[in-house]
């Protein structure tokens, strides 16, 4: 391999550059996860009238940690059976991929791991490979429960990006440019969430599916499938599906924020809130949609898959068709609908 | 029309709405748990915990040994043996409770004619190993010594009852 790229001393520099941003932004980003996982037990148990897990430490807050260790000293079994490399591999997937995707999410002006002119085109690839890391694993583990899982998984991540895709073209449409830094400029006078309310509204609930979470947790549906695609996993492997699953919860709120709720802006350009760094302002807007993840939750009985798969097919494809039509038809109306450059 | 205001109804996701706002409401609404090896549920007097065998208060034993518990028990877990002891009055020699095949249903207690068996208000009694469970003589009286200001106040309160 020619290493030359990398031995000259300047592109040394870039190399440690970008590996201290990954740092930068995945340490927390993994800390981030174990707390949540403390904060949705914490939030849930509260709206059911329960205290929650208030013993570890200062408010629970060592939770977390127990919770780690606990799923490190168990032992990984693989079933016999099982496809072991396929079985190995599956959650390994789901966790990269819900970690490489934050390289695009820009955090301020400036802080972008990089910068690249298809942020919102690559965020979608990453989302939609994320249901192979779960077929993998359903498949891998010989067992009719996460195979069904799995299935249902696929089946639904699936009619969810139709929408997702419709919903974020017709925000492109308003901004013109593929890149999130623009996007996030371009919300610089209105939050798109204002003018594009419904399409908000159906991005998030397909973010919800799209992340498996309730009231769409039927892949893991542990009244009909004890733990869905994740019942064969014990251990590290486990804990890597979960610590993915996790991830991806926040990216999807990440990527509700850039589109729809101002990225890094704030709340308004006025002085107490435009002291406040970019990077908080991300973080309280994520952490703001990771609240409705939770409380949403607490709130609703899960779909059943019929009603599923019509909420997707039936009224979302044909309202966010729509929708877009409408968007595409005010900017041309107004002047406003991008041109393509030659 | 009525099909028409119901489609608008879920258009505009009003019961979703309606049930976020209830969960909403309950984030913030006192919470119910007990956390219980810090705080404790009151107890009823009538309370059928961990058994005892009570003494008079010169310290002389209540049972007789006339063996209605025994014989009452639905659970079988009570054996007792008797012998009258040198000074004439009859005494036990001998009282099981296999705690592990008690079901606690109170029969005892209520079969003793001189609130000798008496099931207590204690249910912190779990042990490490099932041996530990098959209560004796010695350790229903130490059990009764140490309870007696709790048993005592209940049966008091219980006697208008009775």
């Amino acid at each position: 391999m020619d290493l030359t790229f990398i031995t000259s001393n300047n592109n040394i520099l870039i190399v440690l550059e970008s590996i201290l941003k990954i740092l930068i932004v995945l340490l927390p980003l993994l800390l981030f996860v174990a707390y949540l996982t403390l904060a949705e037990r914490r939030i849930i148990g509260f709206m059911q009238l329960r205290k929650g897990p208030n013993v570890v430490g200062l408010f629970g807050l060592l939770q977390p940690w127990a919770d780690a260790l606990k799923l490190l000293s168990k032992e990984t079994i693989l079933p016999t059976g099982s496809s072991k490399t396929v079985f190995i591999i599956a959650p390994m997937l789901t966790f990269i991929l819900s970690m490489i995707a934050w390289s695009v999410i820009p955090f301020s002006e400036t802080f972008v791991i990089s910068d690249i002119n298809v942020g919102i085109l690559y965020l979608f690839a990453i989302s939609s490979l994320g249901v192979y890391g779960i077929i993998m694993g359903g498949w891998a583990s010989n067992s009719k429960y996460a195979f069904l899982g799995a299935l249902r998984s696929a089946a639904q991540m699936v009619s969810y990006e139709v929408s997702i895709g419709f919903v974020m073209v017709s925000v492109l449409l308003c901004v013109g440019s593929l890149n999130l830094g623009d996007i996030i400029e371009a919300q610089r006078n209105m939050w798109f969430a204002i003018p594009l309310f419904p399409m908000f509204i159906v991005f998030f609930i397909s973010t919800l599916a799209e992340t498996n979470r309730a009231p769409f947790d039927l892949p893991e549906g542990e009244s009909e499938l004890v733990a869905g695609y994740m019942v064969e996993y014990s251990s590290m492997s486990f804990a890597l599906f979960f610590l993915g699953e996790y991830a991806n919860m926040i990216l999807m709120s990440a990527m509700t924020s850039v589109l729809f709720l101002g990225g890094w802006l704030p709340l308004f350009d006025i002085a107490p809130f435009n002291l406040i760094p970019g990077p908080i302002w991300l973080i309280i807007k994520i952490s703001l949609c990771l609240f409705v993840f939770l409380w949403v939750r607490a709130t609703t009985p899960r779909y059943r898959y019929d009603q599923l798969m019509r909420l997707g097919w039936k009224v979302f494809l044909p309202f966010s068709l729509l929708w877009l039509v409408l968007t595409a038809g005010f900017l041309v109306y107004t002047g406003n609908a991008p041109v393509i450059y030659q | 029309m009525l099909n028409l205001f119901k489609y608008l109804k879920s258009f505009f996701l009003l019961e979703l709405t309606k049930g976020l706002s209830l969960t909403l409401k309950y984030l913030f609404k006192r919470k119910v748990t007990i956390n219980y090896p810090h705080e404790k549920n009151p107890i009823s007097s009538r309370f059928r915990g961990e058994h005892a065998l009570r003494r008079y208060s010169n310290g002389e034993e209540r049972c007789i040994a006339c063996k209605l518990c025994e014989a009452v028990c639905p659970a079988q877990a009570i054996v007792i043996e008797a012998e009258p002891r040198p000074d004439g009055s009859r005494r036990t020699t001998r009282y099981d409770i296999d705690m592990t095949k008690c079901i606690y249903c109170g029969f005892c207690q209520e079969a003793c004619p001189v609130d000798a068996i008496v099931e207590g208000p204690n249910f912190e009694f779990s042990t490490e190993t099932r041996q530990e469970l098959f209560y004796d003589k010695e350790r229903l009286l130490a059990n009764g010594d140490r309870w007696e200001e709790e048993i005592s106040k209940n049966l008091q309160k219980e006697s208008i009852h009775r």
